[in-house]
Order: C-alpha cells, then sequence, then structure tokens
C-alpha cells in the first residue's frame, strides 16, 4: 500500500504541474485587465506605471516560471523561516496578490479558520443529519419518515443556497430580528457570552449549508443501504439469528459506507474551497468571498494560488478516498 | 450674597458641562459598512474609493474639501493664497505651514520631512504610484524649518490643491514608510495595512477585503474628538444588504453607497431606524457621440481615426436631433431616483463653474424630427430615416449594468419614434474601461457610434478635465489608442481656450471661461451629451448624528464630530 500511495503521489505532480500551467493561461486568455476597475480619473501614464510595478510587463512564460518559483521555492523557504526563525527567504519576492499588495498566503492563512469553522461545521453537521436519515429511510423504506426524508432532500437539493440564504435572511435576519444578518469576522469567543453571539451569528449560514449537504450525502446513504439490504449475506445473518440491530448496524452499514466514504472525502476539498455563494450572502468573507473577489478585479496571482490549492487538495483527497476502500474493504488490496 | 453667586454659578457649569466638554471616546462603537470591502489603507497603491474613504480615517492630508468642495485646512494652519502670500506671484510656488505641536498616533512629531517624504515616495519611478497625477508638476519641494513647506512647480499653477490635498494624497509618516519606497511597496505589507496616521482613529486590526477595526486615536489634536472610542469598517455583500442592514434591522450606523433601485431603497428607508442621504458631485452619465467613422470596411488603422469624419454624426443637427428626443427626467427617475438629477453640463458643479445650461432638460420629439428633416434625413418605408440611400443607423455601447441597459432601451426606443435605428451593444466594464490597447471593445477605441458611461473629476477644479477635448489628446493607433478625448473632437477655438484656463489665476475668470468650455462640447456642438447628474447616496442610522456627506472629499471626512444620538 505504500509503495502504491508513493506511485500515486508521483505521478501526480505532472498532473498538478499542468492543472498550473492550465489554470494560468485560461486566467491569461481570459478578458479583462486587473487595472479595470480604477476611475478614469487616473490617467493613462500612470496607470502603465502601476501595471509595470505589479509586474505585468514581462511575458507571460516568464510570469508562469516566477509564480512557479514563487509557489515551490520561495513560500516554503518562508514557511521554515517562520518557524525556526532562519534567513533563508529574506528578500525574495512572496506570491503578491495584485488587490492588497500583500502576500496571498497571508492573507488565505488569515481566512482559513472562518471558512473551516462554518462551511466544515456545516459539513460536519451535514454529515451527522444525513447518516441516520440515510440508515432509517432505506430501513423503512416507503414509511413515512422515508417519504419525509426524501421530500426533505429534494427541498435541500433543488433550492440553491442563494434562496434559502436570502429567506432565511428576510425572515429571521429582518423581520424576527433573531440572528444577525450580517456576519462579524472581528468578533472573539473569551467567555460565555461572547460564545451565544458566536452561534446566532452562525446559526444561519450553517443551516443553509448544512442542509445542502445533508440533502446531498443522506442520498448517498439510502441507496448504498439499499443495495446491501438485499444482498444473500444479509438474509444469511438473519436466518443464523442476529439480531436486527447487529444485521443492519454491523453488516449492511459497514459495507452501505463503502461508496459513502469516496463521497464524503471528495468532498472535503470543497470545504476549503469555502461556500462562495453562502459566504457573499452572510458575508462570512472566508476563503470563497476571497476568490470571487479576486476573480472579479483580475487579480491573477490570488485567483491562481487559490485555485491551484485547490487542485492539490483534490488529488490528494482523491488518493486519501483510494486508499480508505482497502481500510473498509479487505477484498481490495493495492500492489 | 456672593457665595450664592458662587454656587449658582456652579450649578450652571456644571450643567453645561456635558455639552460643553464633550469627551473623547465615551459614545461607544461606530458600525460602518463598505459592501466594497477595503483592499488595503495605503491610498498611494489603490485607486479604489473604499480605500480611500476607509484610510482616511487615519491619515490626513495638509487641507480637505468641505461638503461645498471649499478647500479647508487640516493638517496645514492655514490655506495659502496669494492674499497671505502663500501662494507667489508667479503662481511657481506654494508655502504650507504646518499646524504645530501635530502629532503621530505614535507620539512622534510630524514634521515637514513628512510631507516631502509623501511626494518623494509616491513620485517614485517604480514604486506605480496611484496617486502620481496629483503631484504632477513639482519640481523640487524645500524644507526650510520644521514647519514650512515649500513647492516648485516647473509651470505657473493656478490650482494648486492636488498634492497633499484631499483623501487621495495623505501624508504618510517617514519614520514608517522610508524603506518602502520604490519596489519595496509590496514587502510593506504591515505598513501598507496599519499606516500610522494623525487622523481621529489608528488601526487595530486590519483585515484585507473584509474588515477594519480602529480606535480613538490617542494623539489626535482635538482633545475632546472623536466622541467614538472604536470604529469598524466592515465590507462584503451588496448595496441592498448594506442599506438593509442600516435602515432596517439597525446592525450597521453607516452604510456607504447605498446605490440600489430607488423604490427599494424607500421600502427599507420606511422601517424609520435611518436615514438616506445624498449629495451631488461632478460624476456625469453621458452619450458621447463618434466624430470619426467607424465602420469596419474601413482598413485597420484608419477605422475610427481622425482621416475618416463620422458620414451620419459630423452633421450637428443630427446630434442635436438625437439629443432632443431624449427625455432625461424619465431616465433619472428610472435609474437613479433621488440619487439623480437631469443635466445638460459636462461640469455639473461646483455651483461657479456649472453653466446655466437647461436647454436640453424638456423633450422635443417634433422638433427633433424636425431637425432631421432639414439636415436632409427623409423618413424611409420601414419608418427609419435615410439619406443617398444611406439608412440612419447608430450602433450603440455601453458597459454592463443594469441602469445603463435600462437606459439604452428606453432611448432605443425615444430614438426609433424620430425614425432612428439602433442597435445595441453591451460590453464587460472591466474590457471597456481596461484600456488594452489590443482589444477593439475599450471605450477610448469607441469602435462605435454612441456610447455612454460616467466620469468626473477630481477635486473642484475642471481644468484638466476640459482639457482631455483637446485636438492631441485624440486616441488613435500611433498613440496606442490612449488618450481621454474619445469623440475625437478638436476645435482650434477650444484649444486656445484651455490655454487660456491654464494661465489664469482669479477664480471668476477661470469659471468664466470653464463654462464657456463646458457649453462649446456640450449645448453648441452636442459633442457630448450629458444625461444624468448622478450623486451619491448613502444611509446612516437615526441614532448617529454628525454626518454630513461630501462628495469633495472622503465620505467619512468628518468623523471625528460624529456621535451618538442620545
Amino acid at each position: 500500500m505504500l509503495v502504491y500511495a508513493l506511485r500515486r503521489l508521483l505521478l501526480a505532480v505532472p498532473t498538478l504541474l499542468f492543472i498550473s500551467l492550465v489554470i494560468f493561461l485560461l486566467l491569461e486568455a481570459s478578458p479583462g485587465d486587473p487595472l479595470g476597475d480604477i476611475p478614469l480619473t487616473i490617467p493613462a501614464e500612470v496607470k502603465e506605471k502601476m501595471r509595470e510595478a505589479l509586474g505585468l510587463g514581462q511575458a507571460w512564460y516568464i510570469r508562469y516560471l516566477l509564480w512557479l518559483k514563487q509557489f515551490f521555492w520561495v513560500e516554503p523557504l518562508h514557511w521554515v523561516d517562520h518557524v525556526f526563525g532562519t534567513g533563508f527567504s529574506e528578500g525574495m519576492q512572496r506570491i503578491i496578490s495584485f488587490q492588497t499588495r500583500s502576500p496571498a498566503f497571508d492573507v488565505i492563512a488569515q481566512r482559513l479558520p472562518q471558512t473551516l469553522t462554518v462551511v466544515g461545521l456545516s459539513y460536519l453537521i451535514g454529515l451527522l443529519i444525513a447518516l441516520p436519515i440515510g440508515i432509517i429511510s432505506a430501513y423503512r423504506q416507503y414509511s413515512w419518515f422515508d417519504q419525509i426524508g426524501t421530500f426533505v432532500s429534494m427541498v435541500g437539493f433543488s433550492l440553491p443556497t442563494f434562496f434559502t440564504g436570502v429567506v432565511l435572511i428576510i425572515v429571521f435576519g429582518i423581520k424576527l430580528q433573531w440572528f444577525p444578518s450580517i456576519y462579524d469576522t472581528t468578533h472573539r469567543v473569551t467567555d460565555w457570552g461572547s460564545f451565544v453571539v458566536q452561534v446566532r451569528q452562525m446559526a444561519m449560514p450553517v443551516t443553509v449549508l448544512s442542509l445542502f449537504n445533508a440533502a446531498q450525502i443522506s442520498r448517498f446513504m439510502r441507496a448504498s443501504m439499499l443495495d446491501n439490504l438485499r444482498q444473500d449475506y444479509v438474509r444469511t445473518a438473519r436466518a443464523k439469528g442476529l439480531g436486527e440491530r447487529v444485521v443492519v448496524l454491523k453488516h449492511v452499514l459497514r459495507n452501505s459506507l463503502i461508496p459513502v466514504v469516496t463521497v464524503i472525502a471528495l468532498g472535503l476539498p470543497a470545504v476549503f474551497g469555502g461556500a462562495i455563494i453562502t459566504e457573499q450572502v452572510f458575508k462570512v468573507n472566508g476563503l470563497g468571498q476571497l476568490l470571487i473577489l479576486a476573480i472579479n478585479s483580475n487579480d491573477i496571482p490570488m485567483v491562481m494560488t487559490l485555485t491551484f490549492i485547490f487542485a492539490i487538495l483534490i488529488v490528494a483527497f482523491t488518493l486519501v478516498a483510494d486508499l480508505l476502500y482497502g481500510v473498509l474493504d479487505p477484498r481490495i488490496r493495492y500492489e | 450674597m456672593r457665595l450664592k453667586t458662587l454656587m449658582l454659578g456652579a450649578v450652571a457649569t456644571a450643567a453645561m458641562a456635558p455639552a460643553a466638554f464633550a469627551e473623547r471616546g465615551t459614545d461607544g462603537q461606530v458600525n460602518i459598512i463598505y459592501w466594497q470591502a477595503p483592499s488595503t489603507l495605503n491610498p498611494y497603491l489603490s485607486s479604489g474609493t473604499k480605500d480611500l474613504e476607509a484610510s482616511s480615517l487615519v491619515i490626513e492630508p495638509l487641507a480637505g474639501f468641505d461638503e461645498k468642495g471649499v478647500v479647508y485646512p487640516r493638517l496645514a494652519a492655514e490655506i495659502p493664497s496669494t492674499a497671505n502670500g502663500g501662494i507667489s506671484e508667479d503662481l511657481k510656488t506654494v508655502t504650507w505651514k504646518l499646524k504645530p505641536d501635530l502629532k503621530w498616533s505614535d507620539g512622534s512629531p510630524v514634521t515637514s520631512a513628512d510631507v516631502k517624504f509623501t511626494a518623494d515616495y509616491c513620485m517614485h519611478p517604480e514604486g506605480g504610484c496611484a496617486q502620481l497625477a496629483r503631484y504632477e508638476g513639482i519640481e523640487s519641494i524645500e524644507t526650510p524649518d520644521d514647519l514650512t513647506v515649500v513647492i516648485h512647480f516647473d509651470e505657473p499653477r493656478p490650482n494648486p490643491f492636488t498634492a497633499f490635498s484631499g483623501s487621495q494624497s495623505p501624508i504618510l509618516q517617514k519614520a514608517q514608510f522610508e524603506k518602502c519606497a520604490g519596489t519595496g511597496a509590496s514587502a510593506c505589507t504591515a505598513e501598507n495595512f496599519g499606516p500610522i496616521g494623525t487622523g481621529p482613529f489608528r488601526v487595530v486590526e486590519f483585515r484585507t477585503n473584509d474588515a477594519v477595526t480602529l480606535e480613538a486615536n490617542p494623539n489626535y489634536r482635538d482633545p475632546a474628538k472623536p466622541a467614538f472610542a472604536k470604529a469598524v469598517i466592515k465590507g462584503g455583500g451588496d448595496a441592498a444588504a448594506a442599506a438593509r442592514s442600516v435602515l432596517e434591522t439597525g446592525e450597521f450606523d453607516y452604510a456607504w453607497n447605498t446605490l440600489v433601485p430607488p423604490d427599494t431603497l424607500k421600502g427599507m428607508a420606511a422601517a424609520g431606524k435611518g436615514k438616506i442621504v445624498t449629495g451631488f458631485g461632478t460624476l456625469v452619465e453621458r452619450m458621447e457621440m463618434n466624430m470619426t467613422d467607424p465602420s469596419p470596411d474601413l482598413p485597420e488603422g484608419e477605422r475610427a481615426t481622425t482621416k475618416h469624419p463620422h458620414p451620419i454624426l459630423s452633421d450637428e443637427r443630427v446630434r442635436r436631433a438625437l439629443s432632443m428626443a431624449i427625455d432625461r427626467t424619465l431616465l433619472t427617475e428610472i435609474g437613479f431616483g433621488e440619487a439623480g438629477r437631469p443635466t445638460c453640463n459636462l461640469v455639473p458643479a461646483p455651483e461657479i463653474f456649472a453653466s446655466d445650461n437647461t436647454g436640453c432638460l424638456t423633450q422635443d420629439v417634433d422638433g427633433a424630427k424636425a431637425l432631421l428633416d432639414e439636415a436632409g434625413w427623409t423618413v424611409g418605408g420601414d419608418g427609419i430615416r435615410e439619406k443617398d440611400g444611406k439608412k440612419l443607423h447608430l450602433l450603440y455601447q455601453t458597459s454592463v449594468n443594469p441602469i445603463r441597459q435600462d437606459f439604452q432601451a428606453l432611448i432605443k426606443q425615444w430614438w426609433q419614434d424620430i425614425g432612428v435605428s439602433t442597435e445595441l451593444k453591451t460590453v464587460d466594464a472591466s474590457v471597456f474601461f481596461g484600456g488594452d490597447a489590443g482589444s477593439p471593445d475599450t471605450f477610448q477605441r469607441f469602435y462605435a457610434d454612441v456610447e455612454m458611461y460616467a466620469n468626473n473629476f477630481d477635486g473642484t477644479d475642471p481644468e484638466p478635465y476640459l482639457a482631455h477635448y483637446t485636438c492631441e489628446k485624440v486616441p488613435s493607433p500611433e498613440s496606442q489608442w490612449q488618450g481621454e478625448n474619445v469623440n475625437r473632437y478638436c476645435d482650434p477655438e477650444y484649444d486656445k481656450l484651455i490655454v487660456e484656463l491654464g494661465k489664469t489665476a482669479k477664480i471668476e475668470e477661470r469659471a468664466t471661461i470653464a463654462r464657456k468650455l463646458n457649453d462649446m462640447i456640450t449645448k453648441d456642438s452636442m459633442t457630448i451629451v450629458p444625461l444624468v447628474d448622478r450623486g451619491r447616496v448613502s444611509a446612516h442610522a437615526n441614532s448617529l448624528g454628525g454626518v454630513v456627506l461630501n462628495t469633495w472629499d472622503s465620505e467619512l471626512w468628518n468623523v471625528a464630530d460624529w456621535y451618538r444620538v442620545k
């Protein structure tokens, strides 16, 4: 398995390099200009100088190679310096965002906790809701519980978050005023009171995202359970007199989890990607909002860095999902 | 008797105290929402309004502009003028005096060296300073003593209030920014995100594109101000959500640029938690007429250049008829509501520079038809006018923006009524305004017959703005399609007047010339057809006092005077 993992990791390197080139070329070819937004009162000569200061005067391949160097050499060196207090990266240019003129990774690091708390928590809650619903729905197929579960997940699946989010804001934020309509990223949890404030402001975005996530995963869980409940081994287990609890929760559930785990693992990179729409609706200002702002203002280094990190995460979690197969199902062996 | 007087006096003083001696930091926290989040607090690295205005709480220029557009001293002791000797007779030297005993928020003294450094910082050849235009023409800066700054210009400057004036050119602390000049700018994240300033607040935490936390500056020059101990500028979301958070939920005290459909805004204000404030500056939504032929049949390099005059729009009567067919009042009502007013002027303000040009305000469809008839354009079989076998057909372009698309549809209809067929085109704003010489869709390249956008000028003096329309500023392939005279308007008389304006110092005479120039390109020649004078619209909570909307400087210009209404 170790050899297999290493081989996959090595294979991932050219894949990732290719992805980075494709992203860069796409950004390069897309219309728009990092200085397109500046007011018309700024004269053209000044604009030209600003463009040069951003390094846009150079050919695209030079900028691409520079970005590669910054991403794979300067940034890791900087982290080493940061941890060990050394000075290897002194005087080296880090990846600088056009919008803020600050290192892209610093902004990402600043945003990550925000996104992980809100989006990560909603993924977790979504999972905790989805798995039992999926199990019970399958075990009692076509019961009223299953019907309601199906209805709720259809609703969650088909209503986009920009709709449910705005509805929640109008009902609970404006009419009832139970929850704040604007998320405060500067809020610090220090005591019970501030913890309650944090819970209140997280309530709406987490609900919206959990509903969405739960809808998806519960359908997978239900389908997978149904497949397994009809297998011969289930009948055998029942025939030899095992209790229903053991049959369902030990035998059927464990086998049904295999495809679901893949879905869950492949959904994890999206947690880091942030929820672009929900973050905008609730002003959570995490990684999703960072990406969309960067795209809107043609901040190439920032878009490039973020999308490439997502690419790495997707490749990594695909590998994790493949390896988990082996752990969950002893029949699968990687040689 | 004496005792009684004394006691009465004491009682009176005690009663007066709260009003007379408002104290710094007694009113808690003020919450401001900018739906476009500030990206940096160094206005020299960014030209975004959001960044300029956020930084104006922290760093200040020598002089600012008040809500009437009048220049007033901030860090300067007084405004230099020819009368007080601050501006030399030949208009080439300006002497500023700093207020004595000014302190940075870190406690160190503000000196003339900081002022000189700020100019050097922006004028550094590799810095890519966004506000470079404000320092244009500065030959040298001298600092004879700690409080005096002498600026030498290379030619007479009738209006010297560009450098160190307004939120675009605040003073930076030399000690903090010394190593950040030129290419060092990008390595100075801590400095750019947390400038040390003289303003009413200082930065506690800056989260880029998200939120800024500020606290009252302990060294602010007025010991009684600001009334708020803390200020938070939150960013993100959209204009409607920002307006809602002030007007409906009351979560925020002040929302910037709440440009949402007029009836939506009214509905929100009905909740009674806040007020909408509007102010008018110089931003004019206008229609530009192309004086050259943008026909795709012409070879590249000659298309839309002065070699080929426009086959239809070269006739002034056609341009005038197109303008007469438009109902500007209706456009304003639909697009901007209270935040707009119809205008016929390119320079709608300040008052002294605004021409009394109102002829275009009433729609005159019959007049427009008559004018076209007179110009020889007769109505053809399909209701579209033609002349010498050529149809009166125009390509009308603008940037992608819901209000502009509404305008396009309305105007197309009005032109249809007078027998002009119109093809509409929309271009993504970042391309339209992007200035890419290789793109055929930029507004400078103007591969269309008419185009619509908005523009304004910085500060209160329209001279550089009016100078956009001289013959030498015509964009062409030779100039990489750069140049502000997008209409390709060229009138030697106009150029002569611009030169004269550059030599005139007296404000009344300047105003007369500026009004004449404005009339030449608007009502006399119909080269530029102004539509709407667009104001700024913001919202503040009823509990926030002291708000005065200013369109000539940062909207947050007087935040030191804001207070909590009790």
